[in-house]
């Protein structure tokens, strides 16, 4: 029984048969090819990122301040993203306001409050099919009833400002802040609950003092994911009246608010349909501003979710 | 004497009125944030149809099979459009289904947990990158880089490029879905596996995958649904935006349902007075509406087949 395992005769054979045929050709392959899918993936990310930045990088050398905060123009040496900037901040804060109350507020009723009914069921799959629904369509939402609705209360502009376009993404990015919220309210485990109502707590202490304080974390990080999506859309602006090609913005609180509008991604849109090479390195210029909001949104809702993962 | 007091114990439990109805009243705020929703779905629907229907009622029937796709000029043809959205998805699902399932077999089965720590994030990051960006590198560098590499005869705005960089902008999503239903397997039926004496590739191809079919499948069917509905892609990449002729050629410029509705969008200054053109714009609305929402209600019930299996 002691016995060293390289001098028994059975031991030997018993490895050799566990080892098994020879090398494994097949794996070896399936995993290159898994290997390289995942290579390929990155390889395009890096591409693409790197093509920005070769082609954007000389607008910031030679004029980094004038084309943060130059407005838009027709004429590429003057050309700036000022504009698409401050509309993109705006839209930011209107979206985060109208959205994010309204989301939590309904991933609260259903996760908490909702009875098991057919009622309850019917908004589930509602809120899911919403989010499936194509960027674009939701633009044939805001421009007839959004804009609509603030031309009719006689609005400036035929109603195209900039709340009009942020309830649109409002209503674009609500499912998925509902969806990610719900998720988080799920995860929060039912014994905190009953301990909360065993020591006489009414339901919306429960949820108000226990409940929600648990589910921070991943609630911020759905949240913060939808606000990245939402400043990177286009396509339902498009209808939803942002301006594509120059206007001039008076400044003050007011005509930002109901004046005419665009955000960066609508400037990358505008200047890459443009014939001349100057405003191509523009759009890559524009992008990679673009991309360090988006993405800095993106990495800071993946570092929250990595720092606060498994709670329970 | 016992009664009393349980109605006693039954109404201290009960709470305060006041209590009571605070308690109600603020459910049913929340309920009404709920319903949100529904109208938001509703508005969608109603003005969506509304518009759909009196543009089939203001043209002619015929006016909707025609040489191709050109709405200032009265010619509705939207199979030209069904063609372009057929032809860049089926060709963004040839890139982002083998690349998105073999990334998921590869962080589901064989990565360890430092390399899912570094390729998870990386497939977020592609996922949050704006599809204007997707758009604007389909044709300024997948078009003269890899498709007219390609086939030279090819022009700058073609369908190839702009399928190509939806197939880029899918791969996360087909990667995600079929990672977590992968991830849903148990871990038992891979331990059989391994018990049987099975390598790690049987055990990935033929007991993991298999098990996690639904979810692979749903990760399919909510990709299709995701390339059809991209738009800015397709807007900046593919060309035609005054329009196009029924055409296969994926070479060539062509729209797609997103792209018509886009190029009709921006130009929709001119587009107001001709109320048919304009109007076209929710006819195909709806129609898009209506694609991706089967293929988003199919993708569901494969989803929810995995969740009852496990």
């Amino acid at each position: 029984m002691a016995s060293t395992p390289s001098s028994s005769v059975t031991t030997l054979a018993v490895q050799r048969t566990l080892a098994g045929r020879g090398p494994d050709w097949r794996g070896t392959i399936f995993a290159l090819l898994l290997l390289g899918s995942i290579v390929a993936t990155l390889a395009i990310l890096v591409t693409l990122l790197a093509d920005q930045f070769v082609r954007g990088w000389p607008v910031y050398q030679e004029r980094a301040l004038d084309f943060l905060t130059s407005p838009l123009s027709s004429n590429p040496a003057k050309a700036g993203i000022g504009q698409g900037i401050v509309g993109t901040i705006m839209l930011g804060i209107l979206v985060s306001i109208f959205c994010f109350p309204l989301g939590i507020l309904t991933a609260v009723y259903l996760e908490e409050y909702a009875p098991e009914n057919r009622l309850t069921r019917f908004i589930n799959i509602n809120i899911r099919n919403l989010a499936g629904v194509p960027s674009i369509v939701y633009g044939l939402l805001g421009l007839t009833v959004f804009v609509a609705a603030f031309a009719a209360l006689g609005f400036p502009n035929n109603g195209r400002n900039i709340m009009a376009g942020a309830l649109t993404m409002t209503a674009l990015i609500l499912p998925i802040v509902i969806i990610t919220s719900a998720e988080a309210l799920r995860a929060v485990p039912r014994t905190l609950r009953e301990g909360g109502y065993g020591v006489g707590a009414s339901r919306w202490q429960v949820t108000r003092k226990l409940v929600l304080p648990a589910a921070r974390s991943g609630i911020l990080t759905g949240t913060i994911l939808a606000l990245a999506r939402a400043l990177g859309e286009t396509a339902p602006l498009l209808l939803a009246g942002a301006i594509l090609g120059t206007f001039s913005s008076p400044g003050g609180l007011e005509s930002l608010l109901t004046g005419p509008y665009t955000v960066l991604p609508m400037t990358v849109y505008d200047w890459s349909r443009k014939p001349q090479e100057e405003f191509r390195e523009l759009a890559s210029a524009a992008i990679m501003a673009l991309l360090v909001i988006t993405l800095f949104f993106n990495t800071l809702a993946i570092l929250l979710r990595n720092r606060y993962q498994k709670q329970w | 004497m016992a009664t009393t007091t349980a109605s006693g114990v039954q109404s201290t439990l009960a709470g305060s009125p006041g209590r009571r109805r605070r308690e109600s009243l603020i459910g049913r705020f929340f309920f009404l944030a709920a319903l949100v929703s529904v109208v938001i779905t509703a508005f969608i629907i109603f003005t969506v149809f509304e518009q759909a229907v009196e543009f089939l009622l203001a043209i002619d029937l015929s006016q909707l099979v025609a040489a191709g796709w050109f709405p200032r000029r009265g010619l509705f043809d939207i199979a030209t459009l069904l063609i372009g959205s057929l032809i860049v998805t089926g060709i963004a699902m040839l890139i982002a289904a083998p690349i998105g399932i073999l990334s998921a077999i590869y962080l589901a089965e064989y990565a360890s947990q430092r390399v899912r720590g570094i390729v998870k994030p990386i497939l977020e990051i592609l996922a949050g990158i704006p599809s204007v960006v997707l758009g604007f590198f389909a044709l300024t560098f997948i078009s003269p880089n890899v498709v007219q590499a390609i086939n030279p005869s090819a022009t700058g705005f073609n369908l190839m490029a702009a399928a190509i960089a939806v197939g880029v902008l899918t791969i996360p999503l087909v990667a995600t879905i079929s990672e977590d239903s992968m991830k849903a397997v148990p871990l038992a039926l891979r331990e059989a596996s391994y018990g049987l004496g099975a390598r790690k590739v049987t055990t990935a191809t033929r007991v993991v995958v298999p098990a996690a079919i639904s979810g692979i499948v749903a990760s399919l069917i909510l990709g299709i649904s995701r390339a059809i509905g991209e738009t800015m892609v397709v807007a900046i990449a593919a060309g035609a935006s005054g329009g196009s002729l029924r055409s296969w050629d994926p070479f060539a410029p062509g729209q797609t349902m997103t792209a018509a509705m886009a190029a009709l969008a921006t130009g929709s200054d001119q587009v107001t007075g001709d109320s048919a053109a304009f109007q076209s714009l929710f006819f195909v609305g709806l129609v898009l509406f209506v694609l991706t929402m089967l293929l988003n209600v199919a993708g569901d019930v494969f989803v929810r087949r995995v969740r009852q299996t496990y």
